[in-house]
């Protein structure tokens, strides 16, 4: 057994406040529900009975879910905006923004112990560390196309003051058919984006064992006492 | 050149129409644009009394379908009355004239009808070295086009060459073919399609003659009236879609039972255009009525949103066949072949700092079994 040194006491820190907690967990369904609706809008299965059109309305109900689904995940995306400049520190906007020298230094600290998976050197913060923070604000950005894009698609069968507000995107894309295609292909930036969130979390947990798995139900993480910030 | 300070009326009588077929066309005309039965009065009135405008139509990079589609409108009186409602001092394929004497009658029209005139152009403008790839009479499409525009009271682009480009504008567009908004510092309306449809085009000019104004434009630049609502909104197979009930090829089950097209490639969802409700050939079918799906030729660069026959178009630069889903699947199977051997890695890199996590476990006290355990 080592020295003493390698025995290190564990404070609680509640980190994420219950309503990033909700955010989390909503935006999780409707992606997942978005996602799934999405592909099969794009490529609709075969059926193998062949009813009368009026016995059945599945394709119509799973257009509808999904934009009901659009819609859900907008307004949770705009209160997790609101959530950025009200929440506690580890939920704020600039949380997200590599702006200091430091910060930066963190990012590349932690591509490193991610990807060549070398020991952590120096301090990352407890909050989203800093890659993790970009890697949100790429995805903050990519909601915000695929809701714009979404809703663009929507205003040409919709009335939708949002769906209005959106429908300048077609003419700058050049018609329906190019916005449907993005529209469609960033639904594979969310699976390459899940594949690697979900890894990463139980990689930091399975390695470092502070709870960051469970710290999404509960909000608490846990942080050596002696790198505590003062 | 035809007096143009006639009315379309004074026209037709001498045609030897009567009053009464007078004003079912402009029945049909009014009902064209939507307008309520008590504006038919308007209507007639504009006809009757409003001098027809000189229109010139300039022919560029074009298969000149869009003509044949105009001169094919639904109704006979339609169809017939139609060359009157406008008097054409130049049309390539209609007029009279030939050579010196039509470019004469061009150059007249330009200068008589100065800031009066309304201008068609049909087809596209080729801009690549220095617009060689058009030239009439001797003068490159360029040329011709900014001179005619310059006094046009309005301009009207006829069909995809025209609006966006079409078929010589596609990848990779050899001859710099650029849709005539693109070329003009002014509005265009442009009335897509591949040809137009006969109605459409006649309703356009028609509301131009009777409100002497251009219509309600999208952000396109497309009539609303016409391009307010896509192919698919009003299509008669939409029920079949909305049950989720798809033709799966063209000789299965559902193609006879006449189920939606949509995975046969139709392009009704994202085409706007007015095909199924005014439908073509004096609103006998139109290609979804006949079994086969929209192309969506009304749209901007559909000729490189291929292929026809698959929904989803292929994706620029991975080939023909793949689609955005293509390429996406083989992301998706490269991120988790990557995770799956970063896993193995971290447990043979990592394993002595786990190692020391496990050593910092300390033994948590259990409440004894024997013992009662105090509150
Ligand atoms: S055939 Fe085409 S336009 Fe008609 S409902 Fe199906 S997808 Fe829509």
């Amino acid at each position: 057994m080592r020295q003493d040194l390698s025995f290190h006491n564990y404070k609680r820190v509640y980190v994420w406040e219950l309503p990033v907690r909700f955010y989390h967990w909503l935006n999780v369904l409707c992606v997942l529900v978005l996602g799934i609706t999405g592909w099969l809008i794009g490529r609709p299965p075969g059926l193998t009975s062949l009813p009368e059109a009026y016995q059945q309305q599945w394709f119509g109900t799973i257009r509808f879910v999904h934009f009901v689904t659009g819609y859900v995940f907008l307004f949770n995306f705009l209160f997790r905006l609101y959530w950025g400049f009200v929440g506690n520190r580890y939920a704020r906007w600039n949380q997200f923004i590599p702006s200091t020298r430091r910060r930066v230094n963190e990012m590349v600290e932690v591509i490193k112990v991610d990807v060549l998976q070398t020991r952590i050197r120096g301090i990352i913060r407890i909050g989203h560390n800093m890659l993790a923070g970009v890697i949100y604000f790429v995805t903050f950005w990519v909601f915000l196309f695929q809701a714009v894009t979404g809703f663009a698609l929507y205003s040409g069968m919709s009335d939708s003051w949002i769906g209005r507000m959106c429908a300048w995107v077609v003419p700058v894309f050049g018609g329906d058919a190019v916005v449907r295609q993005w529209h469609h292909a960033m639904l594979w930036f969310y699976v390459v984006f899940t594949l690697v969130h979900v890894y990463l979390v139980a990689y930091h947990d399975y390695v470092e064992g502070r709870g960051t798995a469970s710290s999404m139900v509960g909000g608490w993480k846990f942080e050596r006492e002696d790198l505590l910030g003062h | 050149m035809k007096d143009p300070g006639r009315t379309l009326w004074q026209a037709l009588q001498e045609k030897g129409y009567s009053r009464r077929e007078f004003l079912q066309f402009c029945a049909v005309t009014a009902a064209s644009l939507g307008l309520k039965a008590s504006a038919i009065g308007a209507v007639v009135e504009a006809f009757e009394k409003k001098p027809r405008p000189p229109v010139v139509w300039l022919h560029f990079q074009e298969c000149t379908c869009c003509s044949e589609s105009f001169i094919r409108a639904s109704h006979p009186i339609v169809a017939d009355a139609l060359l009157d409602v406008i008097s054409l001092d130049y049309m390539e394929t209609l007029m009279a004239a030939a050579g010196h004497q039509a470019e004469k009658s061009l150059a007249d029209t330009l200068k008589a009808y100065d800031g009066k005139y309304i201008l068609l152009v049909e087809g596209s403008v080729p801009t690549g070295g220095d617009g060689v790839y058009c030239t009439i009479g001797g003068r490159t499409a360029i040329a011709i086009l900014e001179e005619a525009a310059k006094g046009a009271a309005g301009v009207v682009a006829w069909g995809n060459c025209a609006s966006y480009g079409c078929i010589q504008a596609a990848h990779p567009n050899p001859t710099g073919a650029t849709p005539i908004d693109k070329l003009l510092r002014r509005t265009v309306v442009n009335v897509p399609g591949c040809p137009p449809i006969a109605d459409v085009m006649m309703a356009v000019v028609s509301h131009i003659l009777v409100f002497g104004r251009l219509p309600d434009l999208d952000g396109q630049g497309r009539p609303k009236e016409f391009y307010g609502r896509r192919v698919h909104d009003t299509c008669y197979r939409r029920p079949y879609y909305d049950a989720g009930m798809f033709v799966e090829a063209f000789d299965d089950e559902r193609a006879r039972k006449g189920c939606c097209l949509y995975r046969m490639g139709c392009r009704g969802p994202v085409t706007y255009n007015a095909c199924s409700v005014s439908r073509w050939n004096g609103g006998v079918s139109y290609p979804i009525q006949s079994g086969h799906g929209c192309i969506g030729c009304s749209e901007n660069g559909f000729w490189d949103k291929g292929p026809f026959y698959q929904h989803l178009s292929s994706f620029p630069g991975f080939g023909i066949e793949s689609t955005a889903d293509t390429v996406g699947l083989a992301l998706g199977a490269g991120v988790a072949v990557g995770v799956a051997a970063h896993a193995v890695a971290t447990n043979i890199r990592k394993r002595s700092l786990i190692a020391e996590n496990r050593q910092e476990s300390v033994v948590a006290r259990e409440p004894s079994d024997d013992k009662k355990v105090q509150p």
